[in-house]
């Protein structure tokens, strides 16, 4: 490989052609800063569109400051970091920015994590020329269900328009108008409620700002535990678990499940339960609909379509009601195990405590944005009454922690409640990509051979690539499964499918970068997507550690079908645990 | 953003599947897409933007944000006779800014905007070549030389 040489603060370089000089600066330990940059390695995500200049840097021989972050290294470059001019200049850039940038961090949803504010914290930015007479531009706030957009602390870093636009294929936001008017926002600045936004929050995981913040339901729920007539239940996801110790400083990966729950316990919850019991249920569902599905198509029948798509993510469910309305009897009926969750917790539980559905106040806990808006479709109601109230994320709950006081590394494991707590390391794994399926082919694998699975893992439907094939071999029968994360790999996969030409059984789908453990409202990632990894690590290891590691073997599943239910797939499990869904389609068109 | 409600007929939309056709339908030809949509329709409606987007494969809040960065696309129809007010410096200095404000006090409408009748449209531009008449005010292609504040009345009568 050819590679160049350069001198950056006098110290020598060799970097390999086509590197910045932001990258080689950081190759050697100089910490350039940058605000609207942004790298995602791992998922092939570069933001750069030098529009900050925050990064500059001063050049030999170039007349003017050049953005390290999109100027390649030549060979025989000369480069300083912090010239006079260059911290000048910097300084320049930052106080314009700010002047144009509300002022009301103190109680800014950002704060503290707030990538602008760190930048003035280490340029020691302690004044503001002009302020005194300047005059703010503002826009409207957008608040849908999910995400609020405050666009009055928009920097225009674009890096949500490449998540939504690149990475995603969702493509509901872009820049527009110019000058101190320049926004980014939907078509015919609509509200994102209008827009093709399916709430998949991956813009939030990367806004340095508070420009883009998740609604905050933590005074709701801290309303309904101070109200004596309500009982309330929390279910928390599986990759909440993996990633709500970084909140409180400990090491990307480290599982937290115990404390968790004891935390939960003291905020005051009646019932700690766990989502991962909904998703034993939901594999229950979705494995006994592929198998009847599977069993159908294989004898000829021309109407039972095949894949079929897993339909536990809201945000893949928001992306096909409104790119693939073709499709809509593709996906699985079975609901997503929140909402699963909610109506057992509101039907079954509440006939066990005698208590009306009324009574009971369900908080689901997860890593998704896409969640809020979920629990409020109306499909999800009786009679006004939603089966779940309220969904916060797991940067909320470690808000409500640290508001309740909560020394949250200190805490001793404690364990979920009885009966909608117990759960399998099939239900753990949905925290990640390829989970589902996986945790699907365990129990169709037993269900359809009537053996036992010697190995549980199939590694072969694990990792990272965007989209996967595998296939399974059910004792003969091969079974080819498809797998993508991020909504652009599922876009890609989905139009495959449409052309008719793929062989797949199944397909899983996630709308967000390895899963759930990479979910919208998850600890912020800060573009470090090394983190990523360690919580998919941090989900493998909570189900090899768990004794039952096969949905249908969770006794108390079991026992709901026994007492409840009947069996997968009856009566009462259609109209309690499935679904269907809309064409949204034209809802993209704006009149 | 406000706009104004239209109903693409079906010849409409062949017209504009051929423009964007006559660029192979690249997303990178939005630009010449946009201005060749406009040179036919006049502006560029929400309802075109969005048949754009389809044929071009990007996505609508791409268009809109193309469309509302330059200011040469608009998506409010031209009224039928055009105003426009020379502000270059020579029509400035001799007071074209009274003369802009005269025709916004009557009609009623801001620079860049149509009257709700759809008669007159008022936009500004810059240097007509005819600095010896300034200030100049041209409606259609009709050209207004020397045209002070009291005169403006008597412009819009003739378009009555």
């Amino acid at each position: 490989m050819e590679t160049i040489k350069l001198t950056i603060d006098n110290k020598p370089v060799e970097v390999p052609a086509g590197t910045s000089v932001y990258q080689a600066a950081k190759n050697l330990g100089i910490d350039i800063p940058v605000l609207c940059y942004m790298n995602l390695h791992d998922l092939g995500i570069e933001n750069k569109p030098a529009g900050c200049r925050i990064c500059v840097v001063e050049v030999e021989g170039r007349r003017n400051l050049a953005p390290s972050c999109s100027t390649t290294c030549a060979n025989g470059m000369v480069v300083k970091t912090h010239t006079t001019r260059v911290i000048n200049a910097r300084r320049t850039v930052m106080e314009l920015i700010l002047s144009d940038h509300p002022k009301d961090c103190l109680t800014c949803p950002k704060s503290g994590s707030c990538d602008l504010q760190n930048m003035a914290v280490k340029m020691g930015v302690r004044n503001i020329p002009g302020q005194a007479y300047a005059e703010m531009s503002t826009y409207k706030t957008d608040f849908s269900p999910s995400i609020i957009r405050d666009m009055d602390k928009c920097i225009m870093c674009r890096r949500c328009e490449t998540m939504c636009n690149d990475f995603q294929t969702v493509g509901a936001l872009s820049g527009v108008n110019r000058g101190f008017m320049a926004v980014v926002a939907p078509a015919f600045e609509q509200d994102l409620e209008k827009s093709p936004c399916t709430y998949c929050g991956q813009c939030v995981a990367v806004c340095p700002t508070g420009a883009l913040t998740e609604v905050d339901h933590t005074p709701k729920v801290i309303r309904a535990l101070a109200d004596p007539t309500k009982t309330v239940l929390v279910q928390t996801a599986p990759a909440v678990r993996a990633a709500l110790g970084e909140e409180f400083g400990l090491e990307p990966g480290t599982r937290v499940t115990g404390k968790m729950v004891a935390a939960l316990r003291q905020i005051g919850f009646d019932f700690i339960f766990d989502t991962d019991f909904a998703a034993d249920l939901t594999i229950m569902e979705e494995g006994t609909e592929l198998l009847t599905r599977l069993g159908k198509h294989l004898s000829g029948d021309k109407t039972v379509k095949l894949p079929m798509l897993t339909s536990c993510c809201p945000g893949w469910v928001q992306f096909f009601e409104h790119n693939y309305s073709d499709m809509l009897d593709v996906p699985s009926t079975a609901k997503s195990p929140q909402q699963m969750f909610g109506a057992i917790a509101k039907s079954y539980f509440a006939e066990k405590l005698g208590k009306k559905r009324e009574d009971l106040v369900v908080v689901s806990v997860m890593p998704c944005l896409a969640k809020k808006y979920e629990c409020q479709r109306d499909e999800f109601k009786v009679d006004g009454n939603p089966d779940v109230d309220y969904s916060i994320s797991t940067r909320e709950l470690a808000h409500l922690i640290k508001e309740f006081n909560i020394g949250f590394n200190e805490l001793a494991d404690e364990d979920f409640d009885r009966p909608l707590g117990e759960s399998t390391g099939a239900g753990v794994i949905f925290g990640a990509t390829g989970g589902v399926i996986e945790a699907a082919t365990r129990t169709a694998y037993e269900l359809h051979t009537g053996k036992t699975l010697k190995n549980v893992e199939f590694t072969a439907l694990r990792g990272m690539e965007g989209i996967r094939s595998a296939t399974v071999d059910f004792d003969g029968l091969p079974i080819n499964i498809g797998i993508a994360h991020g909504l652009g790999n599922a876009r890609k996969l989905l139009d495959l499918v449409r052309t008719g030409k793929t062989n797949y059984h199944a397909i899983e789908i996630m709308a967000c970068p390895g899963g759930c453990i990479g979910g919208g409202g998850q600890p912020l990632h800060h573009g470090d997507t090394s983190v990523l990894k360690a919580r998919t690590k941090a989900i493998y290891s909570e189900d090899t550690n768990k004794v039952i590691r096969k949905s249908h073997e969770n006794p108390y599943i079991i026992k709901l079908y026994e007492e409840f239910l009947g069996k997968p797939m009856s009566h009462k499990a259609h109209e309690l645990l499935h679904t269907h869904y809309f064409d949204k389609s034209s809802k993209d068109i704006f009149i | 953003m406000s706009h104004i409600k239209v109903e693409l007929k079906q010849e409409q939309v062949a017209k504009l599947k051929e423009i964007c056709k006559s660029f192979d339908n690249e997303a990178g030809e939005l630009i010449n897409v946009l201005h060749k949509t406009q040179e036919t329709f006049g502006y560029l409606p929400a309802e075109v933007q969005e048949v754009i987007a389809r044929e071009l494969n990007i996505s609508v809040a791409k268009v809109y944000g193309v469309v509302t960065f330059y200011s040469f696309f608009t998506m409010i129809p031209k009224g039928k006779h055009p105003i426009s007010i020379c502000t270059g410096t020579a029509c400035y200095v001799r007071g074209a800014e009274k003369v802009l404000d005269e025709f916004k006090r009557i009609l009623d409408v801001k620079v860049g905007e149509t009257s709700p009748d759809g008669k007159f449209s008022l936009s500004c531009l810059r240097c007509v070549g005819a600095c010896g008449l300034a200030p100049v005010v041209s409606v259609g292609e009709k050209i207004y030389g020397r045209v002070s504040p009291d005169g403006v009345k008597d412009i819009l009568k003739e378009y009555e």
